[in-house]
């Protein structure tokens, strides 16, 4: 293999950091061109993760290294699990990228906002292939740094607000996480990612350390992953447009924070010892809390981003939940929630942003009547909807039959209760809204059929039979079930 | 040749000041040409460093004890090559940024070369009374580039400079003096071995040192001639004050405690030494969150940033050594790049209250950038050679089991994170009408992106860290 190979994760790290210089250095004077680098790039990376899923599949080492601090190598590795994360955010850039710029049309601030937009993907693909904790904190914070420009990017004194809210929450959760970090450094020495984790040999002699550290580094994370109680910039920050929601819910920010405390789990602590300290019991209780908690709260919202956002920090933690039972079948549920939700979630935002800019609708009770005049956004909006509930076959299913499964397995059965009762209240707070979309009688000032412009229904086509296309062909060889199986075989058998 | 390129150092740069005085008008590309040699100049001598052993000149060839050297080991070559870099940049940006003054442009481009060459005799000299004499040369050159901003201005502040530089001078002075009268020395080299163990004048000695390159430190609580002085003058000297001149004082306290003064001083006065720096750290950023004005902001972070090098007294460890020097080139840079933006801000808003800065996002994207970068690296924020000097004194707390500096750094990166993004989060909020007033032109690329390329310097130091600190070297003296 040569060398140039072999580095693919940094070529496609630079897709999208060079195209985020371009953009900034073109500035707001050209927008064709800014348009068709920004495609161009979200293609090019496209192609690039296509070539490296199918040689990660062959069993190709993808790596590369580089001296940073005395001791300390920042390190980019692509696994399989960093190729479910990747193969994610790059399809989902390329769908976010052609919305936004129908939805930002016209609008001030652009060159700012898509560069900014390329960086936070370049920050999501280091955090995906880091190969340690440390490369992984420099970009999980580059991501924090890069995020806030998008959210308050309208510039009003709510946004501001929602601004500060996150920033608040994510740098406080940075420093939690940094601390954790070099605890375990003083302790342990450079770690890096490996399936099983590398920490076995100090759980005799300093088991307090280690929970401190676990405490740390979970809650560090949990910040993005917007697990209870530290989930409140989430909801705050649906304040931003559409298409940055897309981006904090789906592509990016709160994955960022699943898929962090997914690698301590499995590759920093490894299964065996998150179990036998008890860590992975008190992870399914916070992960448990949170999907009811975030359930009960979306109940209650009357602003529709609003409500969907409760929905994220719910369904977020199904992935945490997966992880934490700490079995083949539930890391599959887990796991593959990872892709689900992000498809599911990102067809509702989409569809929210659609509802917004057609006909400026906002909160829910405006909804009635919404199928009749935008009818294919509406039933995107239902395959995202009855998806999220877990009908079969959709992917939401998928995920909570594997979940339950795994729950049964392990013989923790009060989780199988968490997830009905979960299931029951996610069809208390999407099924009113369907049925107000479809059966009210839209407002007297009807005019008509008008459907979203073809910029902002095209992606969003897109992701939501794509929702369909996993939920339906899970089954498949190459669908993202049979990926996160073939993932989870290799770790649990080392 | 390598023994001839420290007195160049210092020959050079004086000459072209006094060519420039006696010229009578600006000749800033002469100037130019100058600060570039002198950046050529000490690449050659870092590599002659990072090759063995430090670099001599003995000047006058008199040999020991009489004789003078000028020396350069890894700390000084790290400090020499952080101010010839600053020395390009800062140039490049006062080219424009005096274009319409021709008064000051000659005291700047006449005394801005002699500040050069008295930071880098300072930064090579190797007794206590050269030492003191550069840094009163330092002192000397800084505080007539403080009066350029016009003298109604700034002449308190100056004078406030002027008189606490002149009693840490004085201090320092006195403790030379005790040294000399126990050990009829000051040559560093020979001073550890000549002083008499036991005698009371001697920790006396390093106390009144100590003190006196802490008020020229500026650090608390001696900072108070800091922000007025740093935050009125014109943004190039702002930048160079802030980014060199302090520094020096605490390069030299690090230098002499490494060296003659170590069997003087107790742990004890290393962690009164680490708490001074704790406290500058929380109370100058609180302060900085406090003002209404961006380069009072900008100041005070400075009285914060220094605070970061004084822990590594209390640590003494490798990690915290180079934890010290690295944060001191990271902050250097990174603060330069925030006083150059912050310039740019003002010569577009003809004023710098915060609440004026709504909407500058259009008009000033570069320069908004530059300091949002530059941010990052004084937040200690990946990747950024802010970033990896924090993570190297948290390395040193753990390692030394001093976990209270932990805290501190910890909190000092959120403080810092509160003051950056409060002058982000307003040039970020939309202007209720269109056109802001403001009262310059924009300011043109050179400015803007001089102090860009500065920011993405203090990024990439983040990444290069490893042969930088190679260069430094281990600890002097140090065991582990």
């Amino acid at each position: 293999m040569s060398t140039a190979y072999q580095a693919m994760p940094l070529w496609v790290l630079l897709s999208s950091l060079l195209a985020a210089a371009i953009i900034f250095a073109l500035g707001e004077g050209h927008p064709r061109l800014r348009i068709g680098i920004n495609l161009a790039a979200a293609l090019l990376k496209l192609v690039l993760v296509g070539v490296m899923l199918l040689g990660v599949r062959a069993g190709h080492e993808f790596i590369v290294r580089l001296p940073l601090v005395p001791g300390i190598e920042l390190i980019l590795h692509a696994d399989a699990l960093s190729m479910l994360f990747i193969s994610l955010s790059a399809i989902l850039w390329l769908a976010t990228t052609i919305y936004a710029i129908a939805y930002l049309e016209d609008s001030p601030n652009r060159a700012r906002f898509f560069g900014f937009f390329s960086l936070c993907v370049a920050a999501t693909m280091g955090i995906a292939t880091a190969g340690n904790l440390f490369t992984f904190f420099v970009f999980y914070e580059m991501l924090t740094l890069a995020t806030w420009p998008l959210v308050v990017h309208r510039g009003t004194s709510k946004a501001m607000q929602a601004g500060r809210s996150y920033l608040c929450y994510t740098l406080g959760g940075s420093a939690v996480l940094l601390l954790g970090i070099v605890l375990l450094h003083s302790l342990a020495g450079p770690q890096e990612f490996v399936a099983g984790g590398t920490l076995a040999d100090y759980a005799g002699s300093n088991p307090q350390a280690l929970a401190v550290i676990f405490a740390l580094l979970i809650t560090g994370m949990g910040v993005k992953a917007a697990l209870a109680p530290v989930h409140g910039w989430l909801p705050t920050a649906m304040v931003a447009p559409a298409p940055v929601s897309a981006l904090l819910h789906a592509v990016a920010v709160v994955k960022a924070g699943a898929f962090g405390i997914v690698r301590v789990v499995y590759d920093v602590f490894g299964i065996e010892l998150t179990q036998s300290l008890g860590f992975a019991e008190m992870l399914a209780v916070v992960a448990s809390i949170t999907i009811i908690y975030g359930s009960l709260r979306a109940i209650w919202q009357t602003d529709l981003k609003r409500r969907l956002a409760y929905s994220t920090v719910s369904q977020v933690s199904y992935i945490v939940l997966g992880v934490a039972l700490a079995n083949p079948l539930a890391s599959i549920g887990g796991l593959v929630h990872l892709v689900h939700q992000g498809l599911m979630k990102i067809t509702l935002f989409f569809c929210a942003g659609c509802y917004a800019e057609t006909h400026g609708i906002h909160a829910i009770d405006e909804l009635d009547g919404i199928g009749r005049r935008m009818p294919w956004t509406t039933a995107m909006f239902t395959l995202g909807a009855l998806g999220m509930i877990g009908l079969p076959p959709l992917a939401g299913f998928v995920s909570k039959w594997y979940l339950g499964l795994g729950a049964v397995a392990g013989g923790q059965l009060w989780v199988v209760g968490v997830l009905l009762l979960s299931t029951l209240l996610n069809a208390i707070y999407f099924l009113p809204i369907l049925h107000r979309a479809w059966f009210k009688p839209p407002p007297e000032a009807d005019d008509g059929l008008a459907e979203a412009p073809m910029g902002l229904l095209g992606p969003t086509l897109f992701a939501g039979l794509a929702a369909l296309a996993v939920g339906l062909f899970a089954g498949f060889d190459w669908s993202p079930l049979a990926w996160v199986e073939l993932l989870v075989e290799r770790e649990y058998s080392p | 040749m390598t023994e001839a390129l420290p007195v160049l150092l210092v020959f050079v740069p004086f000459l072209a000041g006094l060519g420039q005085f006696v010229l009578g008008r600006a000749a800033p590309w002469c100037q130019q040409f100058v600060s570039g040699l002198n950046l050529i100049l000490v690449l050659l001598l870092s590599s002659a460093v990072v090759h063995g052993d430090p670099v001599i000149a003995d000047l006058g060839g008199w040999g020991e004890p009489l004789a003078i050297h000028l020396q350069a080991d890894g700390l000084a070559a790290l400090m020499l090559l952080l101010t010839a870099v600053l020395a390009v940049a800062v140039s490049l940006y006062a080219i424009p940024a005096f274009r319409d003054e021709p008064r000051p442009a000659w005291r700047f481009w006449t005394l801005w070369p002699l500040l050069l060459a008295s930071l880098n005799a300072l930064f090579l000299s190797r007794d206590l009374f050269n030492l003191y004499v550069t840094l009163e040369l330092v002192t000397l050159g800084a505080i007539p580039l403080v009066l350029l901003a016009g003298p109604n201005k700034t002449v308190d502040a100056a004078l406030r400079y002027l008189l606490f530089a002149l009693l840490g001078s004085l201090v320092y002075l006195a403790g030379v003096a005790l040294i000399y009268a126990q050990a009829g020395t000051l040559d560093l080299a020979l001073l550890p071995a000549a002083l008499p163990e036991g005698t009371l004048s001697g920790p006396l000695a390093a106390a009144l040192i100590i003190t006196g390159v802490l008020i020229k430190g500026a650090i608390l609580p001696f900072h108070i001639w800091l922000p007025a002085a740093h935050g009125n003058a014109p943004a190039a000297v702002s930048a160079i004050l802030s980014a060199l001149v302090v520094k020096a004082a605490i390069y030299l306290l690090l230098r002499l405690w490494t060296g003659p003064l170590e069997p003087l001083v107790s742990n004890d006065a290393g962690q009164l030494l680490g708490a001074l720096g704790a406290t500058a750290i929380l109370f100058g950023s609180w302060q900085a969150f406090r003002q209404s004005r961006l380069k009072l902001v900008v100041a005070y972070s400075t009285v914060a940033q220094l605070g970061y090098m004084l822990l590594f007294f209390p640590m003494a460890v490798t990690a915290a050594w180079q934890g010290a020097v690295y944060h001191g080139l990271a902050h250097g840079i990174a603060k330069a790049a925030l006083f150059l933006a912050a310039g740019n801000i003002l010569y577009y808003l003809g004023q710098d209250r915060l609440e004026a800065l709504r909407g500058i996002d259009r008009p000033l994207a570069v320069s908004l950038l530059a300091f949002g970068l530059a941010g990052v690296s004084i937040m200690g924020l990946p990747p950024s050679g802010g970033f990896t000097a924090k993570w190297l004194l948290l390395s040193a707390s753990l390692q030394t089991g001093q976990w209270w500096w932990t805290t501190v750094l910890i909190a000092g990166g959120l403080l810092a994170a509160g003051y950056i993004f409060r002058v982000l989060r307003l040039a970020f909020l939309q202007a209720d009408d269109a056109t802001a007033p403001h009262h310059g032109p924009v300011p043109g690329p050179l400015m803007a992106w001089t102090a860009t390329a500065l920011a993405l310097l203090a990024l990439a130091l983040g990444l290069i860290s490893a042969p930088l600190l190679d260069l430094l070297g281990e600890m002097p003296g140090g065991t582990s």
